[in-house]
This record gives C-alpha cells, structure tokens and sequence, in this order.
C-alpha cells in the first residue's frame, strides 16, 4: 500500500515536470527561418473573363496629385535641400495638411557616378531630408515613407550632367 | 555532397599508401615569398601526360587535365608559363620521374618548375600520377596519385594544384574558394557564384527584386546580402547549406554586410535612426551594438583578419572617405587622404592592405593603401570603370568589377595590378564581385 501510494505521489510530481521542460523547448526554438525561392516564379496566364458592367457607383472625387509630382533635386554627393527644393516643398506641405488622409513614400535617387554602396547611403539621406523637412512643417511622421534606391532607378539613362542632375533627386508617391 | 567526401577518404587513402612525398611540412617555402613587394614569376612548364594505352578517349581526357592544370597554375599569377612548343620532350617516349628526366632539356628553355603526369582510363575510373619537379636541382618536389570517376577530374587537379601551391608558399592557395556576384542577367539584380576561376556560375536568388552586396561568413556557410523583394533594401543572411533566411528589416536602408572573421557575426549600415550607421549583429539579426556615431554616411565596412577592426566609407569630411576603426578602443582615423571620392574598402586577408575604388577625372579606378595611409598605389589604368575590389582568401589577386569591354563584368588580377583578366561571360552586367573566405 505504501509502495503504491509512492508511485502514485511520484506520478504526480515527475509527470507534469516532464510535460513542463517539452513545452520550455518548444518555446525557445522561435528563431524566424524563410524560406528560400529556388526558381522563377510562374505567372498565371490571366483567364480573359467576360468583365461584369461596371455599377455606375459615383465616381469618388479625382486626387489632384500634381503639387506631388514634382522632383526635387539636388547637388553631387549632397542631401541638403536648395533654395528651389525647400519652395516645393512647402507647396507639397500645404498640399498635405489639406489631403490629411493620403500617406506619401519618399524616394532618394542618385546619379550614377559615384558607386553603388555609397549612394545607397545618400539616397536614403536625401529622402530623410526632405521628410525632416516636412515633419517641421507639421506634416505627421507616421505619413511620410522613405525609401533609397541609390543608382538602381536612374529616371534619365544617358552618361552626362543633362541626365546627371535628374537622377539626383527625391520622388514622391502618394498612396491613396 | 557524401561523393565528394568519399571521393576525398579515397584520394587521401592512395596518397599515404602511395608514393609517400617528400615534402618535409609546411616550413619549406623558399620558391615564393607572399610577403615580398615584388613579383617573381616563377618559369613554369607544364608538359602533357603520358598516357597509359592509345585510346582515344583517354588521350583526349589526358589532355584535358594537363592543360586544365597549366590554366589553372597560371590563374595564380604566381608563374610564367612555358610555351609547350618549345619543349624538348615527349611524354610518350621520356619518362615522368626523376632519374628518366633529362633536367637540362628544362634549364636550357629557362624552367625552373616542372610538372609531370601520367593518366590512365579504366572503364569509368581515371588514375593519375603528378609530380612537380625542381629542374635546377634536378629533384622531385611533389608525387602524388590520385584515382576517380571521370567527372572528378576537376577536383583531382585542382587538389594537386592545391599541394603544389601550398608547397611553394606555404598556404593551400584558392581552390575550394568561391566568388559570389550580382548579374542583371534575368532582367533584374540577382545574387550569383562561381568557382574562383569563373567555372560553373550558378544563380542563388530568384527574389524577382533589385539583389546586392554579397558577403560570405568565414566558412562559407552563409551567405548576407540586401535585397528588395519587400519593395525596400533589407537585409536576408541565407544559411547555404538548409535553405533558410534570417533578415533583418528595419525602417530606412539594410545594407552593405561584412562578416566577422570567424565568428556568426557581422557588421552592416542601417538607417532606422534617421542616419546610416554601422551596427554590429548576430546572424540571426540582432543588435550587438552601434559601431558608428557621426552625422552623415557611414557604410561599407570591411573587418581585419583578427577581427579587431574596421574599415569603412564616412562623408564625415564633407566628400567619402576610408576610415578605420578599432572596436576594443573605439579610436577612429583617417586613412585615405588623397582623391574626393574613396569608396568601397576592402581589408586584405593578410592584414597589410586595404584595397579601395578611387574617382579620379571621372573614373573610378583600384587602389591599394598600406595602414599607415602612405603612398597609395592604383592598379587599374585607362579601362573604363574598376570597383568594387574583394581579396582572394590567400590574399593574392583582387576581383573587381570594370566596364574596360563596355557593359560592366567580374575581373581578377594579382595583388600587384599584373595578370588583369576576365573571369566569366555572362549574359547582363555583373557587380559587386565578393571572394569567399574559406580556400
């Protein structure tokens, strides 16, 4: 009797001790692993369907992007804002305290003059530049989006300053 | 992946059972001095193999291996290879080893190394035996014999080139090292290797994204590199061999990874506070910590063997710069003060020099600058644009990236500028050019 009541207190406290360290494992292996795509990916061909009547909802009122779609540009190896780009800037400001719900991603651009690393660096500074900008003009943080792409997306694909001073640029997207 | 280690338990079992070398340990390397300022190349001849039987097959395979052994002793930059038509020998009729040598045919043409071969075809399996020869001393440097598949080929003279180099310097040379690269190939900046000598590019990205600056950890396990496929530069460190990825993706730019020697650990610019910084990380993608603390760019490091220090590229001057820091100090200096654009460093693996791309006129040239900063020396010359300098991992020859033919492509050269050479064709433009660290 003793024997069984032995086994029985053993049960109870070394069981649930085991079940205790299986679960401490698990949680410790939660390092994120992606996986890794080893082909092209194959693209689907569209099936044509027959379009269905588009329901004349009412059209919503047209975004007038145009202040946003200006450039604006910059000297070689420089992310500080000119004269002219702080002047646009302050229109796209006034644009975005009256369209208060659009979010904007900034692009940095570089010629591609100098190499790639470096440039990648500065385009980033160029975007945050003129995000700071913005930001002190009262636009929210959380609206404004940078990205660098360095010398990958030349706008202007010719080898001289007519190209050169294009490329040297912050873009703006707005995201509606 | 288990044939090779067969293959190995099998060439190294013949090798002690076999001719028992003489090499006499690593010490005896009195034929090339890798510290020394200059280059001597050594006159080199590199005969074709005495081939068992007649077959056909067998002589073209025979061949094959002997030239592939000539091309790639020559890819070293370390000898001056002797023109087969000047040799006064004939592999079928002379013989392979010592006392059959005739060694003044050799010093009478000026070689003071010879290799010699002899190669058999049975059915599937190739046998060969290859010597290296010291002509002037009329003695027998190297013996080795080596049996495989056909298809090993490859590995069994690369294997002997491996022994003969690290005979002649002291170190096992370059030949299990790997040069991984960018192509615009497919149409978009994927990550590509290939073999040292340009042999078997293979594609490891299909990120369907703008794909950059590949860095390889120490044993060539992981591979870091940035990448858009979430629409911005993160970082991915991919682990080789499982086929996973850690990233690291943090707000503003992930860029420019460079591994700590020997460790899981590396060091790359990220932009989340406002401005680009160096940080050090786990290769998991954690924060060690902040290596970098100045307005403006900080990016491309590039440690020193012992891991102690870094090279890097600041604007902190007002134009790019290469910088070292030392991490236990935290001391920070200036090391290139001539030129106003000095990008893209990278520390050699012997610890001596720091190879760098300089923008002079308009162009982007190679150069190599001691620590003390003096005197830096340009290596590539009126060829379009050089960049993007890597070290091989013995610290021999530099690959580069130029646009000398036009569309930019991977070229390698010796640690002195000499030898400049493509390495692979390839449909697109190939980039960023990084030399594995493993041999």
């Amino acid at each position: 009797m003793k024997k069984k009541l032995w086994i029985i207190m053993a049960l109870i406290l070394v069981v649930p001790a085991f079940l205790f360290t299986v679960g401490c494992q698990k949680r410790v292996a939660t390092v994120v692993k992606e996986p890794v795509a080893k082909e092209e990916p194959k693209v689907e061909p569209k099936k044509e369907e027959p379009a269905p009547a588009p329901a004349p909802a009412p059209a919503p009122a047209k975004l007038d992007t145009t202040v946003m779609q200006s450039d604006i540009y910059f000297d070689f190896d420089k992310s500080n804002l000119k004269p002219e780009a702080q002047e646009n800037l302050l229109q796209k400001a006034e644009w975005l305290r009256d369209n208060p719900d659009v979010t904007v991603t900034i692009e940095g651009h570089c010629d591609e003059r100098g190499t790639n690393e470096y440039n990648l660096a500065l385009g980033d500074r160029r975007s945050e530049s003129a995000k700071a900008f913005l930001v002190n003009l009262g636009i929210s943080a959380s609206r404004l989006t940078t990205i660098s792409y360095g010398v990958e997306r030349p706008t202007c694909m010719g080898h001289n300053e007519d190209c050169w001073w294009k490329n040297r640029r912050a873009h703006f997207v707005v995201n509606q | 992946m288990k044939r090779w280690r067969w293959f190995c338990i099998y060439v190294s079992m013949l090798i002690l059972v076999s001719m028992g070398s003489q090499t006499c340990g690593a010490e005896e390397y009195e034929y090339i001095d890798i510290s020394s300022p200059f280059l001597r190349k050594i006159p080199l001849a590199v005969p074709l193999f005495k081939n068992a039987t007649a077959d056909v097959k067998e002589a073209q395979l025979s061949k094959l291996a002997a030239d592939f052994l000539a091309e790639t002793l020559d890819f070293t930059g370390y000898f001056k290879l002797l023109d087969r038509g000047a040799f006064l020998y004939d592999p079928q009729q002379d013989g392979v080893i010592a006392p059959k040598i005739n060694f003044q045919n050799w010093t009478v043409i000026g070689a003071e190394l010879l290799t010699t071969g002899s190669y058999q075809l049975k059915n599937d399996e190739i046998e060969l035996e290859l010597r290296l020869f010291d002509t002037f001393k009329g003695s027998r440097i190297l013996g080795k014999r080596y049996t495989g598949k056909i298809e090993d080929q490859r590995r069994i003279v690369l294997r002997f080139c491996s022994d003969v180099i690290q005979y002649l310097t002291g170190n096992k040379g370059i030949f299990d090292s790997k040069i991984a690269f960018v192509s615009t190939g497919s149409g978009k900046k994927e990550i590509y290797a290939c073999a040292f000598d340009g042999h078997n590019p293979e594609r490891l990205t299909y990120n369907n994204a703008i794909s950059l600056f590949p860095a390889w950890s120490t044993d060539g396990k992981w591979l870091a590199y940035t990448s858009y496929k979430k629409e911005k530069p993160d970082l991915y460190i991919r682990n080789l061999t499982d086929d996973y990825e850690n990233s690291i993706a943090r707000e503003g730019i992930n860029i420019t990874p460079d591994w700590v020697p020997g460790k899981f650990e590396l060091a790359a610019t990220l932009s989340f506070s406002g401005d680009p910084e160096i940080y050090l990380l786990t290769g998991e993608g954690k924060i060690i910590k902040r290596l970098t603390r100045k307005p403006g760019s900080d990016v491309s490091p590039s440690w020193s063997p012992d891991g102690n220090k870094f090279a890097f590229v600041s604007n902190r001057s007002g134009s790019p710069q290469i910088y070292i820091s030392d991490i236990n100090s935290g001391e920070v200096r200036r090391l290139t003060f001539e030129g106003r654009y000095n990008t893209q460093p990278s520390w050699s693996p012997r610890g001596d020099k720091i190879a760098y791309a300089s923008q002079v006129d308009g162009r982007h040239n190679i150069f190599v600058i001691g620590l003390d900063g003096e005197a830096p020396v340009q290596l590539t010359y009126d060829s379009g644009d050089n960049e993007a300098p890597s070290w091989s991992p013995d610290g021999s020859l530099i690959a580069f990236s130029s646009t000398r033919e036009g569309p930019s492509r991977i070229y390698v050269m010796t640690a002195f500028g000499t030898d400049q050479r493509r390495l692979l064709v390839l449909a697109g433009e190939q980039t960023n050019p990084k030399w594995s660290r493993n041999h």
